[in-house]
Order: C-alpha cells, then structure tokens, then sequence
C-alpha cells in the first residue's frame, strides 16, 4: 500500500460509490471522499432495504416470524434459520431430536460451503476475473439442488422448524452428498492452481488492506474477517450449539491481517465444512426428525433469552425477550455483516480505490442482512 | 493507362478496409462471448441465427436505435468527437496493413511508422471522452489510461526500433519479405538478430495489450471499479463506435505483432502457389496467425484478474522498459559484431 501524507482538502472531491455500483453486490452507498484515487474519508451509507425485521418479528407469532430468517442473508439462510430456532428452542426449553440435530449441521454446513463458492466466484470478480464464478456456479448448483430436494426452496431456506425440521431426507440426499463433496475434494485445487497462485491476483490481495486485531475488537467483527486477522474465535467451537461438539474440525486462523488471509480463511473453511458433512453423513442416526413434545404454539415462558450460531459471514445473535405470548415482546437480531462493514471506514483510509474495493470484496457483505 | 485508376483502386480498397475493419468488430464481439462461453463453461449467444450468429447485427441494431443523450453537464463537442477519435485512427492504420504481398491499401515506405502515428491518437479519444462526460468515475478512468500509455508507448517503440535497425526499413511488405522462407526465417526466432528476440515479441504483445486497454491491463474500463470507465455516460451508438475502435485496435496490434515477428503473410513452408492462388495463400496465412493472435487476447481476458494500477506502471518503468532498452544496445552489438565473426 502506499501512503498518502498530503492533506490539501481544495483537491479533494466526493465519489458516491453505490447505491447501484458493481462492487458493491446490492444497495450499498458508500460516501468515498477522494483525493485523485485515494480514498480519504469513506462512510458507508445504509439503509436503501431497511424491511423492519426486528419490529415484524415483534407483531407475529413466533412460528410466523421464521421465513423472514432466510431473508436476511439469503445465501446462508440456513445458518438465520438455526440461530432463530435455536433462540426460541433455548427460551421454550423444547428437545430437539438426534436426528434431527445432525441434518440441521449437515445442511447449514453445505450452505456455508454454497455462500463461500459464491463469495469466491464474486471476490474474483471484484477483481476483474470473470472465469472462477462461473465455475464456483458450477460446483454451487449441485448444492442448491440437493437441499432444494430436502427444504423445498433453492435460496430463501425455511427448513427448520421450533423442535426439528420440516421434513425428513430422501434416498438421493446422502449418496448425492458424498458424490459431491467428493467432486468438489478434487476441484479445489483446480480452484487453488487457477485464482489463488495466480501472481495477479497474490499481487492484489497480499499485504492489501490491512485489518488489525486493535480495529477487529474495536468494531466488534467476527467470522473470516476476524479470523483472517488472528483472532480464533468460532461460535461452533468457542460456545458449542447443537451437535457440533461431536465434530472433528479446525478452525482456520490466518495471522496476517490482509484480504489475502481471509480469503485463504475461507478457503480452508470450505475444507473444513467437508469434513463436517462427511463425519455428519457417517455418524446420521436414524429416528424421528420432530420432537414428540414440540408444542403447536409455542409460548415461551417470560425471560430474556440469547443464542449465537456462527453463519458463513461470522456470529448471528438472536435475543428474544418472552412476556410468555404466542408473540416475542422484544426481538434483537446481531448481524455479522454490520459489524464487518463499520470497520471499512477506518480500514480503507489512504488506499487506492480498487485496493479499497478488493477489501469491501473481502468482507463478504450481504446487504440485506446489514440493513435488516 | 486510365489516370483514374489509382484513385477508384483507393476508394474500392478503403472500402474493403471499412468493411474488414466493422466486419472484425461485430464479428470479434461474437466470438469473445463464444469464446468466453466456451471457457466458462456455457453455451454464449445461440438465439439469433445460428449459433447466434447474427447476434452481433441484432446488437448494432438494439445500438442505432438508442437515443444519443448527452448528459447536460457534459461538453457537448467533445462528447461526440472522442468515439470517432478512437474508432478512425485504427481504421487508418488498416491502410498500410499487408494482407498478401499484393493486397495492400497503399504499399508506402513509412508505414510502420503512419500505424504508431495513428495508435498514439487512441489514447487521445478515451481522454477527451471522459474528460467531456463530466463523470467522477470516467475522469479517473481517462486519467488512468493516459499515464498506462504513455507508460506502455515507450517500450513497444524501444522493440520496435530495435527490429528495425536490423531490418533497415519501415515498410511493412519489405519487412514481411524479409521473413521468407521456413518459420525459423520470422523474425521471432532469428537468434542471430538478438538473442532476445522471443522476449521482445512478448514485450511487443504486451505492450499491444496494454495500449488497446484489454485485459488484465483494461484500466480505463475497469467495470467493478469505474463502472464503465471513460464510457461511463455513452449512450446507443457512442459506445457502440468506442467498441468498435477498441477491436479495431486489437487487430491492429495483434496484425503488427504477426508482420513485425511472426512472418505476416510469410507460410510457415517456403512453397507457395503461383499467380492470384499465391497471394490468397499469404492472405490465409496471415488471416491464421491474426485470429490465432485474437484467440489469445480473448483467452487471456477470461483468465486473469485485472492487475492493480501501480502494479501495471511498476511492470512497465521497472522491467519492460530496461529489459528492452537493453535489448536495444544487444541489438546493436550484434548487429555489428555478428558480420564481423
């Protein structure tokens, strides 16, 4: 990176990056003042798909506020899903059955891997190369149709329900599965020879937009953004949910703090996320997939209640205050994305416009899920 | 001899030429998406006529039939001079082009150097259309691909002049000529000019990519940075002319590397066929290696990323331009000593 010490603010003038802008994947504004292509000040400007969820959440039942999951980060809806479920499962106190636990993983763990494919063909993109999302696409598909034959849906998944799921796998799912996650076993290195030893691309994203621990405490980041700067810390390991403490898996943490350790964070995630999906289809019991005592309306008794799922982009939190109604009296959604997104001002200082943009790239924003 | 034959011999070759020139356009247009598809995995146009041929007929049509809106804050005269600015200097440069030894629009001694007259004024069109939209985002990009060539000009010359000190002319035709005989006659592999002639022919290359702003070096049009670049605010047809002369000039750049190094219309056999067959012999060779050329351009587009600004300067100042002027002084050294042994 190189540094800019000039300060004369006559040269200076305002680039509005956004609302409509290729880079920004959605309706982000970003308020860039520029000095020729420095970027001297940036200030992210949301709310142009505010939906309301949290006040939605509080004028439904608590069955009924269960799509809008799946709508805040479409491409890891399923993760929004568990974190919602899990919530309300922890205040109404329900069992959720084995079964039903290990496909919850199964199917939340391939659809990390179809949000990191995308993530990965739109990275590269950012950066000018058109081929890698179309063969991320390629790879991507066979997930979507696999959990289009369980959940029913290719995008916006509703598939768990407050004490199991909605409806049990086919025949077709788990030999499906193991052909390809042995298919996608052999073409990451494809992925790694084509996009991550390409020198362009290490040119570009090496020692590119630095995020340090000092800023990651600061803003409260999470996921691959702060595990790409050092920090190892994964709800999945750090507070267990569901059956994940029956797992075998590492973390991935990149100490050097630029876009190319998160971008190699997940990488080895989707590695990661493999391994889970494998050991999940070996260790798959067999029962029911609904707890028998799961109530019809639920009513969770009064009390303040907190869960944490890791989702693709970093820590979901779902807070729920009961006042012991078939409605939730207060709904509190933590979204990674945002945190991720309020450290762009202060990371992109003094950076190139397109360095600043691989960064934006390497934060994984999903707009929706920012502005809720 | 008819005096007015010279003359209509003109106007029917620079017809032909215009012709070659928008054929090559649409046509490349089709094949970059073809291309493009096939490496991507995909299908690429196939609605419009066969394999979608037609595609590109359908596009200019969708083009034409555009509103020509000039955004009110921009400078109304040179919005509408700088597509043509771009797009009429590559159609000149085809004047000087040999497609056989026969088929030439004008067959004059300074030819090569008319094309890098012509080339430098490219630059001239992106600046003067992003500076007269009055957009942000195309000012920046006309500022990028001003400094990208002025960076990229100088070496391409450098290997240039060198070549031409060895071959002591800057006829196009005398410099194909020069080539006769097995493949290992092109300039590409003659050892005995410079022992760095393949590298000057992959400094050449990618300086051609450089100046016609393609990939990985397409700065003025980085469409996840600067949306359009410099065409940002071209609506209908003032694109469509920006598209065309960009084609147009990398088949200019992609017919010069093919004359200066890899034998123009030279077959890679020293057999040719006598009368009108020989020279569509060297016009098949020539189209050959030209689309050959092209093929590369587009696949290199649809593999690598695009390099970062200093990055694509540093390349320049830091290695093509001391590599080649070293290879000058070797050049020249050879070129002395080598009679001499």
């Amino acid at each position: 990176m190189i540094s800019t010490a000039r300060d004369n603010s006559l040269e200076t003038f305002v680039l509005n990056l956004g609302p409509q802008h290729p880079a920004t994947h959605g309706v982000l504004r970003v308020k860039l003042v520029m000095d020729g292509e420095y970027v001297v000040q940036a200030e992210p400007v949301l709310g142009y798909i505010h939906r309301m969820h949290e006040k939605m959440g509080e004028n439904r039942t608590w069955a009924q506020f269960l799509p809008n999951t799946g709508r805040m980060d479409y491409l890891g809806a399923l993760s929004f899903n568990l974190g919602y479920v899990a919530a309300v499962e922890r205040a109404a106190g329900i069992e959720v059955p084995e079964r039903a636990e290990y496909l919850r993983v199964i199917t939340t763990e391939l659809n990390r891997i179809s949000s990191h494919l995308l993530w990965f063909g739109a990275f590269v993109l950012d950066l000018g190369g058109f081929t890698p999302l179309l063969y991320a696409f390629d790879d991507r598909e066979i997930i979507l149709d696999l959990l289009e034959s369980v959940t029913g849906s290719r995008l916006t998944y509703c598939y768990f329900r407050f004490g199991g799921l909605y409806n049990d796998i086919d025949d077709a799912f788990v030999p499906g599965t193991r052909e390809f996650i042995k298919r996608l076993r052999g073409r990451m290195p494809m992925y790694h020879d084509l996009v991550t030893k390409n020198i362009i691309l290490m040119k570009r994203l090496i020692d590119v937009g630095p995020i340090s621990r000092e800023m990651v405490r600061k803003y409260g980041a999470t996921g691959p953004v702060a595990r790409g700067s050092g920090i190892d810390f994964d709800v999945r390991k750090h507070e267990p949910y569901s059956v994940y403490p029956e797992f075998d898996f590492d973390i991935p943490v990149y100490p050097e703090c630029d876009s190319m350790a998160r971008y190699m964070v997940r990488m080895d995630e989707i590695e990661q996320s493999m391994r889970i999906i494998e050991q999940g289809l070996d260790k798959l019991p067999d029962g029911p997939i609904m707890a028998a005592k799961a109530p019809k309306i639920v009513k969770p008794p009064k009390g303040d209640y907190y869960h944490a799922v890791e989702t693709p982009r970093g820590s979901f939190g779902v807070r729920v205050v009961s006042d012991a109604t078939n409605t939730p009296y207060r709904m509190k959604l933590r979204s990674p994305t945002f945190s991720n997104l309020s450290l762009f001002g202060e990371a992109c200082e003094g950076m190139l416009l397109p360095d600043a943009l691989a960064l934006m790239g390497s934060l994984d924003l999903v707009i929706p899920e920012i502005d809720r | 001899m008819n005096p007015l034959s010279e003359p209509i011999r003109l106007v029917i070759a620079l017809t032909v030429i215009i012709g070659f020139a928008a054929l090559n356009a649409a046509y490349l247009v089709w094949l970059e998406r073809k291309g493009a598809g096939h490496i991507q995995r995909r299908i690429g146009p196939k609605e419009v006529g066969p394999y979608g041929l037609l595609q590109p007929l359908v596009d200019g049509i969708k083009l034409m039939t555009k509103q020509l809106f000039v955004p009110c804050e921009a400078d109304p005269i040179l919005f509408k001079v700088a597509p043509l600015l771009v797009l009429v200097p590559a159609i000149m440069s085809f004047v000087t082009i040999p497609f056989s030894e026969t088929l030439v629009a004008r067959d004059i001694n300074i030819g090569l150097l008319m094309i890098f007259a012509f080339a430098s004024v490219n630059v001239l069109g992106v600046l003067l259309g992003g500076w007269g939209s009055a957009n942000k985002y195309a000012v920046i990009a006309a500022a990028r691909s001003v400094s990208q060539n002025v960076a990229y000009e100088i070496p391409m010359l450098i290997t240039v002049i060198s070549l031409v000190m060895a071959v002591n002319t800057l006829n196009l035709n005398e410099i194909v000529r020069g080539q006769e005989g097995w493949f290992f006659h092109w300039h590409i592999f003659r050892l005995d000019i410079s022992l760095l002639m393949p590298v000057s022919f992959l400094i050449f290359f990618t300086c051609s990519l450089a100046e016609t702003n393609r990939a990985p070096f397409d700065m003025a049009e980085a469409e996840s940075e600067l949306i359009a670049g410099a065409y940002t605010e071209y609506p209908g047809m003032g694109f469509g002319v920006f598209f065309m002369g960009e084609y147009a000039n990398i088949v200019i750049g992609c017919a010069l590397s093919v004359l200066l190094f890899l034998g123009g219309w030279q077959s890679p056999i020293p057999w040719a066929p006598a009368g009108i067959l020989g020279s569509l012999w060297g016009v098949f060779w020539f189209l050959i290696k030209l689309y050959a050329l092209i093929w590369t351009v587009i696949w290199i587009r649809w593999t690598y990323p695009r390099t970062q600004f200093y990055n694509l300067l540093n390349l320049s100042w830091k290695y093509l331009i001391p590599i080649s002027l070293f290879n000058l002084i070797l050049t020249g050294l050879q070129i002395k000593i080598v009679p001499w042994l």
